[in-house]
């Protein structure tokens, strides 16, 4: 499996991503936001955490109008694999590949700190190697991660079975307590919390690993 | 030609900043205030001359970066 993890200026998780990444076994090329074009034969590309273009405007508009963004988009309307944390989600809503907004945190603050995770659906290429309502630790670090969408789209989004993740208590404001959620065909996926810093011993948790082993081990077969 | 553009959260979307101001203006001592909602103000100075055509480039810029029209709402001013 080949992935490309994207640097903007002020991204701090990209290195973090592409050794999540290269851990499962992925080959993995770094791409900065000015290139054109994705290299070539690329199946995933991650879309770190960290704070693009210094939040300017709203988080992640800058970067999703940035011209890897425009191929970032191109592929996956062709069907090729997203997954976005953090500063990633929000590029990814931004981009509407994803549906619905992250605003400011309900309490206004920002949060820096482990939480629990469900686990929403095993229903993906992500999430495969989860039990469904599985309980995950892994951290959060954001100011704007409280996720706005309508009750049409929650609605939607439950009987399309594409809520990834929840939180297992309430974290930012989150409607319905979304943590992560899924494109149409699933191969998109945007979610907040880090699972890349839940990922090595060294971390205290690698409840995040298995969202790289599931990628990696869905693609290798293909 | 001038350009001056209001990106507020749309009715509806809870503005958690908005209400936190309303609450600081509670503890000043301002009472009777019913709603705090925060926006921002974005100016542009623009080659354009024509104000209409002005107005459609300000409303394509709007769409494509200077709102997200999923929880906010714009207004241009020309001039």
């Amino acid at each position: 499996m080949h992935a490309a993890v994207i640097t903007f200026p002020g991204s701090n998780c990209d290195r973090d991503l592409a050794v999540a990444f290269a851990a499962a076994g992925a080959r993995v090329t770094r791409v900065w936001h000015k290139d054109t074009d994705l290299p070539e034969g690329v199946d995933v590309v991650g879309i770190p955490g960290g704070f693009s273009f210094g939040d300017y405007l709203r988080c992640g508009a800058i970067a999703a109008n940035s011209p890897i963004c425009r191929a970032v988009v191109a592929h996956a309307k062709r069907g090729g694999y997203v997954l976005g944390i953090c500063n990633g989600f929000q590029v990814l809503t931004e981009t509407r590949l994803l549906p619905g907004a992250l605003m400011r945190n309900a309490g206004l603050k920002f949060i820096c700190r482990s939480v629990d995770l469900t686990v929403a659906t095993t229903q993906s290429d992500f999430t495969a190697l989860y039990q469904q309502g599985q309980s995950l630790r892994v951290p959060v670090a954001h100011h704007d991660g409280n996720y706005t969408a309508g009750p049409d789209l929650v609605a939607q989004l439950r009987d399309e079975d594409r809520i990834a993740f929840t939180y297992g208590a309430p974290v930012n404001g989150s409607v319905a307590d979304i943590a992560g959620v899924l494109s149409e065909n699933r191969r998109v996926l945007g979610m907040m919390p880090h699972p890349e810093r839940a990922s090595d011993e060294s971390h205290g948790s690698t409840d995040g690993r298995q969202i790289f082993a599931a990628l990696t081990g869905a693609l290798t077969a293909a | 030609m001038k350009a001056r553009v209001h990106v507020m959260l749309k009715n509806g979307v809870l503005d958690p900043q908005g209400e936190a101001v309303r609450h600081a203006l509670g503890t000043l001592g301002f009472d009777g205030v019913k709603g705090v909602r925060q926006g921002k103000v974005i100016e542009l100075d623009l080659d354009e001359a024509d104000a209409e055509t002005a107005r459609a480039q300000v409303t394509r810029m709007c769409e494509t970066l200077l709102a997200n029209t999923v929880i906010e709402s714009y207004s241009v001013e020309i001039g």
